[in-house]
Formats: C-alpha cells, structure tokens, sequence
C-alpha cells in the first residue's frame, strides 16, 4: 500500500514531464492501433471471403476480357452450383475525387452469391426488374445523400460515356465486415449499349464468379473449369475467393510490410524517450533511493518504485491511446470512407495495444531500474567529507 | 556492571581508499577509537579530511577497506548488505545536511518511512509517529509537506524520522550547516535532549566550532588521520 502511495505520488511528481510523456505514449499507441488496423483493413477481403466462391478470370491477366459464352460451360463443370459475371466499371461520380468500387454485374445470380449484400425485397426486385437501375451500399447511398429513386450519372472511363442509372435499392452487411460502399448495376445494361457503340468489346466479361456447393471441393472445381478452356483462347485461371483476394493484397505485400515495420518503429522510439525520461528522472531521485536504502530498504523496494512509476506512465499512456483510437477510426470512417469502408478496432489490436504500452513501460524502466536498485548509499548521496 | 562501561562503537585499524581511475586516494588511516553509550561524540576537520567517510562506516552505508567496526558488540564490517541494510534499519538514525526528507511525502508519512519495514500495525505506526513528532514539536506540522516547512522544521521531521525506530545510535552529518542560527541552535538543543533524556548515542559531523561545543567530546580529522 505504502509502495503504491509511493509511486503514485511519484508519477505525478513533475506533472508536466509525465503529461508530455504520457501524450507521447498515448499518441505512439494511437498511431500503432491506427497502423495495424489499416494492416488488417488490407486483409479484410480476404478473411471475409467465402470458401464456397471461385473466381475465373483470364489467365494472362485480369484486364483481359472472357466471352460470356463461356457461362454455360462452366455451368456444365460438376460442383458448380451458381455462375455470375462482371465488370469493373471504374466510372467515375461528377470528380475523380470521388471514388469508389462500381460494376456492372449479372444482378440476380450475384446476388444469390453475396447473400452478405441484405436487400429489403421490394427494393431487390425493383432493382432486378429495371435494367438501368442500381444497388448502392448504406454507406456510399449516406455519403453522397442518395435515395431510393435518385438518378446517378456516372463518367465512364473504361467504357466511356454519360451512364445514367437510377438507385433501386439500398444493401447493408449483414456483418460489420461487409464493404457497405460499393455500386452495382445490370450487366446488360453495360453490353446492350456496347453492343450500340463499341460492338467488338459486346458480350465479354471481367470476371466469372461462381458457388460450389462444398468448399472441399473448391480446387478441384477450379481445376476441371481451366482445363476446359484450356489452349482455347481465352483460357481461364480459376482461384478461390480468398486466393484471388490475396493475389490483390500481395501487389501491396511491400506497402503493408514497410506500414506494419512503421507501427514498430514508433514503438521503438517512444521507448526510447520514455527510457530517457525514466533514466532522468531515477537519476534526479538518486539522493531519494540513497536515502530509503539508508533507512533499510532493500534494492528489491527501490526496483518496484521506479519499475512502478515507469509502468504506470506507459498505461496511462496506452489506455489513453486505446481511448483515442476509437474517434480517431470514426473519423478515418467517416472522412476517408472511399478507402476504408469499415475501420473498426478489432479487440486483438486494443490488446496488442496495451501489451506494446506494458512494453514501453517495462524497457523504459530497465536500466533506471537497475541503477537505482544498483546504486550503493554513499555513491548515491555523492559526498567525500 | 562490566557491559556498561563498554564502548557502544569500537574502531580499530580502520582504513578507506577510494579509486579514481588508476589513482587511489587514501580516505582514512588506521583509525582507531571507541564511542561510549550515551555519548554526543563531534567529529571535526576540515573539507575532504574523510570525516563523513568515517561516519558512514560507522552507520553502515559504506565499507571499509581493512580494519573492525564494532557497534553494540556486532561487527558490522562482516555482515552482508542485505543483512547491514537490515542492521541499519535497527540500529541507526540518520540526520542529514539537506534532511533528505521524500518530498512527495507528508511529515508524518516520512516519519513512519522506518517503520515500514517493521511488523508493527498501523495503529502502532500512528502511535510511534505521533509520539515521535510530538518530541521535536511538530505534532501540528504532521499533514504539511516538505516544501511546506521551514528549513529548521524539516530537519526536525528528520529527527523524528532518525528517533522513530529507537535505534540506539544516532549519526548526524552536518545537521545544522543548511540552518540559521537560531533553527542550528534548536537542533542542537533537541539532540542534546536525545542524549539527556532517551540516552541516545549522537556521532556528528560538522564544520561549526559552536556546534561542536555542544558535544561532550571532539574527535579531530585531518587528511584521514585521527589528530585529537
């Protein structure tokens, strides 16, 4: 108890240096959640895809079409339980600034394959049933003040012209995982008017996106739909969903390593400050430790004060990090939705969080706290009389 | 009827060097003398002469290099410092130039800082203090900090810090050299009391011929040597 008073009082000592050292702990650990949700943001794609959807794509690269002809075979191949197809769309809302994911997709088969996307059923049918109509995720339809009915004009970059659509039905995630920011739309809408325009690129798609009815199935499923189109040519390179997600993530693999190598980084240095600041402040109090072992206590006392204070400063610190990350990924939400759609604290990180805190308060104490332990009496009163 | 007449501190041959890089500088010489029970010992010399050096050997805050020293039959030159610390913490009051007081402590607090490390209960801690701060005056001082008292009232909470545990021999380095006249002179008259009234042994160190006069003996240093 007495140990307690001790470095509590301590703590608060030089209210100015703990709170700036406080402040530095807590934005360290603000920055370290921030940085290590953003890490896993990369990956939510890939931990929320479904073990029972293929994706088929050209096997040269994903900017090369498919025919759709191609639907009916793949139907064909055993295992495959649905078959849906798309395009990224990649218009644009009234400024590039504005972006977000939009495709054209076959509307009522993706949709049974993103059974995530909830629908109210009266907008999913007016959606399935007007061919210029569109679903647009909750978080998309709030920023930009859409409503059911509203016309949207998108810039076509890839397929270029004015595409008007009209906003048909509104999707929520049926879990907090769920990308509540994207735009999709009636393929055949996309292929009618290219038949008009740009009839050579009529009736070719990005990306097939099928269901297998068990997931153990999955890679032989793959394997039999690019060894029907094999030395056609178009051929196909057929991958999970997680698989086809990963291979998106690993473009960014160097990205994410130097963001996560930040995150430590910034741990490092706020150690070594507060090291410093520990080592000054053991160093100040010499006289205090050569006093209380004068009086008896022992190095194990002297250790547990400085060890304490060093302790409590780097929780103080990291509660009030953790504290901080909650806003702080609100607003990111809010502000740059576009890029992350979902930036929620996963309870993983608020403990990897105060565990780097614990750290900081445990290396900073290291050496002030063998010193101060170290340190014999008359050394510690400096005096030669 | 013997053990009453026998000194409290016996020091023979006592020497201390110090090391500063390849250099030894030789602190104390074969020192030797003894310290009766109840005695108000000054010791005196001039800056660097090792008079403080001595004290803490005396208190057992330092070691010696060669030679005994004999407190209350035990010779604290063989103990281990875990079991000096504890030797201290019983047999020694410490009084300080600078009190030493914690400052993020209360008077009363930093008076019960010895008896912390005592089986005694909180009641029994409260009585102790209490009684201690009572016999330096400052029982009404006992909820101020530090910074809150003068010079002369926080070298008296550290008197009644030195006195709380009962130790038998108090050590006293400089006590009043941080004082006035008035606040050295009231110190100066409360150890007197410690040796007249609770037949407390004081060892002081100081510069002050008139502090001195109030010791019942004065021990002279001079380059480490025993001169008087």
């Amino acid at each position: 108890m007495f140990m307690l008073k001790l470095i509590l009082r301590n703590t608060f000592r030089h209210k100015l240096r703990t709170t700036l050292t406080v402040v530095g702990v807590a934005v360290a650990i603000l920055a370290f959640g921030l940085l290590r949700t953003l890490v896993g943001l990369w990956y939510l794609g890939v931990d929320s895809s479904s073990a029972t959807r293929l994706v088929s794509r050209n096997a040269i690269s994903l900017i090369f079409p498919l025919p759709i002809s191609y639907a009916e075979r793949i139907r064909q191949v055993p295992g495959v339980s649905e078959v849906a197809w798309g395009n990224w769309f990649g218009g644009i809302y009234i400024d590039e600034k504005n972006f977000f994911a939009n495709f054209a997709v076959s509307p009522d088969s993706y949709l049974r394959l993103y059974p995530e996307f909830v629908l109210a059923p009266e907008e999913k049918n007016d959606f399935l049933r007007d061919r210029k109509g569109a679903v647009v995720g909750r978080k998309l339809a709030a920023k930009y003040g859409w409503k059911v009915g509203d016309l949207v004009t998108l810039r076509g970059t890839i397929f270029p012209g004015q595409w008007e659509f009209a906003v048909r039905a509104i999707y929520r995630g049926a879990h907090k995982n769920v990308d509540e920011t994207q735009f999709f739309f009636h393929w055949d809408y996309l292929n009618e008017t290219m038949k008009k325009t740009v009839p050579r690129r009529a009736d070719q798609i990005g990306f097939f996106m099928l269901g297998v009815s068990r997931p153990d199935i999955a890679p032989e499923v793959a394997a039999n739909i690019d060894a029907t189109f094999h030395n056609s040519l178009a051929e196909t390179l057929t991958e999970t969903e997680k698989a086809f997600q990963l291979g998106f993530v690993a473009m960014t693999e160097a990205i994410m390593i130097a963001i996560r190598l930040v995150s430590y980084v910034v741990i490092v240095i706020i150690m070594v400050v507060a090291a410093n600041t520990m080592a000054m402040t053991a160093r100040e109090r010499t006289a205090e430790y050569a006093t209380l072992k004068t009086l008896g206590f022992g190095p194990g006392h002297i250790a547990g004060i400085i060890f304490g204070e060093s302790v409590a400063i780097a929780l103080v610190g990291g509660i009030l990090g953790v504290a901080l990350t909650f806003p702080a990924a609100g607003w990111i939400e809010t502000a740059l939705g576009q890029f992350f759609p979902s930036f929620t604290i996963a309870p993983a990180t608020i403990g990897y969080d105060l565990l780097a805190a614990l750290s900081v308060g445990v290396v900073a104490a290291a050496i002030p706290t063998w010193r101060g332990a170290t340190v014999r009496v008359a050394e510690g009163f400096r005096r030669i009389g | 009827m013997a053990a009453a007449t026998e000194p409290i501190v016996a020091i023979r041959d006592l020497s201390k060097s110090y090391r500063r890089g390849e250099q030894i500088i030789p602190v104390l010489s074969d020192i030797s003398f003894t310290i009766a029970p109840g005695e108000f010992l000054a010791l005196m010399g001039p800056s660097g002469s090792g008079k403080s050096t001595l004290l803490n050997l005396i208190a057992g805050i330092d070691r010696c290099d060669s030679g005994e020293i004999i407190v209350n039959g035990v010779d604290i030159t063989r103990l281990a410092e875990r079991e000096l610390a504890r030797w201290r913490a019983r047999s020694v009051g410490f009084i300080f130039q600078f009190y030493n007081l914690m400052p993020v402590l209360t008077a009363f607090e930093n008076v019960e800082l010895p008896l912390q490390l005592t089986h005694l209960s909180r009641r029994e801690r409260r009585e102790h203090v209490e009684l201690a701060l009572e016999l330096v005056g400052l029982a009404d001082r006992m909820d101020h900090f530090p910074s809150q008292l003068s010079g002369g009232q926080q070298q008296r909470v550290a008197i009644a810090r030195a006195v709380v545990a009962d130790p038998a021999i108090l050590v006293a380095d400089e006590p009043t050299g941080d004082l006035d006249r008035a606040a050295a002179s009231e110190i100066l008259t409360l150890m007197d009391r410690l040796v007249h009234d609770s037949g407390k042994t004081v060892i002081m160190v100081t510069h002050d011929p008139r502090a001195a006069e109030q010791a019942h003996s004065i021990r002279n240093l001079e380059k480490g040597i025993l001169t008087g």
